[in-house]
């Protein structure tokens, strides 16, 4: 158990930059989630954790010891990996005890140690198995078991369900979380998964090209998304960008379609005629008498919900997700859009406004 | 998945294999057949008289007391040849492993040797070792070290034990370097993370992963030791000092073709053969059940 504080973290390989300076407190116990689209640096981030890779520029401090240049070994951190990487040639068993045996752990004391974890995890029967006599979720199992018998300091997890099927990722979701509260080991948890990165983290560290965009709480990520970026890529069906042009006091902007929208909260940080971003989330649209009238032209049903997607007069595409059975393609339906609803960003930046 | 091709003609399968038959047929089996039959003959020197004599050759062979101490050579000279070659090769693919950037250019420097006739390598070799004319034998000599390979039984030995593991170190690196390869990056650095420092993670993790392809190796370097190294030995010390480096395969040749006793020289090859089909087969045994970890 320990903190994680990374300050100015930077990587490039050769002359193309990875990361861009990534700044992270994590506290003792805290479960955080990189989440970010692929290539964006989320492995490299944790690898630099990890001591696989060395940072151009920028310190690593685990537990308030700076370990920038200390090796793996010298770490205390376990990791788990997308591909497993268990020892192949070894028993689970074997697997599990090998950084113990290394640490110069006494055997009886090893294999308590590792009959607790198996059976933890449940992978009690599985000890004199090959990895190879494993199924996928099996092997999952056995590399959680792997990092939890050494009781590390750092937990590092490496898109470790995205080789599942649907069903086993979610059962195995939801056991890493129920793990890692259990042990209140510190964790770092990589993903390209929004819904993974939702509901696995006590805090996000949203990361778009080599930044971090936002670092919040799920649902505050989720409300106040820092910039469109964040805000596009957390949320499903996406939200919904219109163009609009602030008007005079910031409490409203017009969109181009010609009506202006008023906000809840007025926007004091920009002045009037600058051009910017309104975000609605496809959930927050209401269906509505006399509202703006959204040309239908795909339709699709959830069961309990329904999606339209269609284009306002002004031609930009909106989606929504209403609770009713929608109209088919072709009709036009006309739709609320509710004032304190909507996310303002600057139009150039796509930072937040409001 | 199955493939059978049918060909519609019964002959076209056998013509087209009958090249590689013949070839297989005049080269391998009609001398490996006269040699089995040479073996139970006994002929004077002039050729002019042949007689059968059964299984007199072996028996006059393992009676022999140079026969049995060029076993002896031939396993020394061997076990030598293969740890020498193999260790080496493992250690530069290790480190070319490490480096694989630059691997390019140094594979390609290091599987030379592999192309070098065995005469050659040995001249190569003489040019370093030789007493008077050799860069290394006349160091040797003028810092006082009594150096001279043709006089020398021990010298004559390292010489040729050098030489011949020099000439399939490539080989080996070859398969090593696949072999390292193979092995997936994250099972390394899981390791690392376990707390496993290069050397513990290379004994615990790399060896075990490499062991089949170090097998493999295994086999085709005592081969290769026990009957590939003739050239080598020819030009650099024609098994002497004395019998200091005749080797069976040497020694064949010695009898057969200096002494003209055709018969014993069969008997020998017969030998070798069955020492060949010996460790052929256990290269088989071992490739068939192919899973090994
Ligand atoms: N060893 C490397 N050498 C060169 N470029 C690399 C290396 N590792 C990663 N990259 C590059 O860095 C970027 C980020 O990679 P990575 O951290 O693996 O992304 P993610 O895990 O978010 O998908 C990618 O563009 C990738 O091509
Ligand atoms: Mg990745």
């Amino acid at each position: 158990m320990a903190t994680l504080s990374l300050s100015g973290v930077r990587k490039q390989f050769g002359t193309t930059p990875v990361l861009h300076g990534i700044d992270l407190d994590v506290a003792d116990g805290e479960m955080i989630v990189v989440v970010g689209a692929s290539g964006c640096g989320k492995s490299t981030l944790l690898r630099i954790v990890a001591g696989l890779e060395t940072a151009s520029a920028g310190s690593v401090r685990i537990d308030g010891r700076d370990v920038t240049g200390l090796e793996p070994a010298d770490r205390d951190i376990a990791m788990v990996f997308q591909n497993y990487a268990l020892y192949p040639h070894m028993t689970v068993f074997e697997n599990m005890a090998y950084g113990l045996k290394i640490r110069g752990m006494k055997l009886p004391d090893i294999r308590r140690r590792v009959d607790e974890a198996a059976q933890m995890l449940e992978i009690g029967p599985l000890l004199d198995r090959k990895p190879r006599q494993l199924s996928g979720g099996q092997r999952q199992r056995v590399a959680m078991g792997r990092a939890v018998v050494r009781e590390p300091k750092l937990f590092l997890f490496d898109e470790p369900l995205s080789n599942l099927d649907a069903k086993l990722r979610v059962q195995m979701r939801a056991e890493i979380r129920r793990l890692q509260k259990r042990l209140g080991v510190t964790s770092l948890f990589v993903t390209h998964d929004q819904v993974e990165a939702m509901t696995l983290g006590d805090r996000l560290v949203v990361m778009h090209q080599g930044r971090a965009a936002q670092v919040a709480s799920p649902m505050e990520v989720w409300g106040r998304p820092a910039d469109t970026y964040v805000a596009g890529f957390i949320g499903s069906p996406a939200m919904n960008f219109l163009a609009a042009t602030l008007l005079e006091g910031g409490g409203a902007a017009m969109l181009r379609a010609g009506p202006v929208i008023g906000f809840a909260r007025a926007v004091s940080a920009a002045a009037a005629g600058t051009a910017v971003t309104l975000g609605i989330r496809p959930e927050h649209v209401e269906p509505a008498e006399g509202g703006l009238p959204l040309a239908i032209d795909l339709v699709e049903p959830l069961g309990s919900e329904t999606v339209i997607h269609g284009t306002l007069p002004g031609g930009e595409v909106l989606t929504a997700r209403l609770p009713i059975p929608a109209s088919g393609i072709g009709a036009t339906m006309p739709l609320r859009l509710p004032p304190e609803a909507f996310h303002v960003f600057e139009g150039a930046s796509g930072r937040r406004l409001d | 998945m199955q493939r059978k091709t049918i060909f519609p003609q019964k002959g076209l399968p056998y013509l087209l294999l009958a090249p590689q038959l013949a070839i297989t047929a005049v080269f391998f089996f009609w001398p490996a057949g006269q040699a089995v039959w040479y073996a139970f003959l006994r002929q004077d020197a002039f050729g002019i008289r042949t007689q059968f004599v059964g299984f007199e050759n072996f028996a006059d062979l393992f009676a022999d007391p140079y026969y049995l101490q060029a076993i002896w050579t031939t396993v020394f000279f061997s076990v030598s040849v293969t740890v020498l070659s193999m260790s080496v090769a493992l250690l530069l693919a290790a480190l070319a492993d490490r480096e694989i950037r630059a691997a390019g250019l140094y594979r390609t420097l290091l599987i030379w040797p592999y192309a070098i006739a065995p005469a050659i390598a040995a001249v190569l070799w003489l040019f370093l070792f030789h007493p008077s004319i050799g860069l290394l034998g006349r160091g040797l000599n003028a810092m006082g070290v009594a150096w001279d390979y043709r006089l020398n039984d021990g010298q004559a030995m390292l010489v040729v034990i050098l030489a011949s593991a020099w000439k399939q170190v490539s080989y080996n690196f070859i398969f090593f370097l696949a072999g390292l390869q193979a092995i997936p990056r994250a099972v390394l650095e899981a390791a690392a993370i376990d707390g496993a420092r290069p050397i513990r993670r290379f004994w615990t993790v790399v060896f075990p992963l490499l062991s089949p392809t170090a097998f493999f190796l295994l086999v085709v370097n005592i081969v290769y030791a026990f009957f590939d190294t003739f050239g080598i030995i020819d030009a650099l010390t024609k098994g002497g000092p004395g019998k200091a480096t005749e080797t069976l395969i040497y020694r064949a040749y010695l009898d057969g073709r200096v002494n003209l006793d055709l018969g014993m020289s069969a008997a020998q090859s017969v030998v070798l053969m069955i020492m060949v089909i010996g460790l052929t087969i256990v290269q088989f045994r071992f490739i068939e059940r192919r899973v090994h970890y």
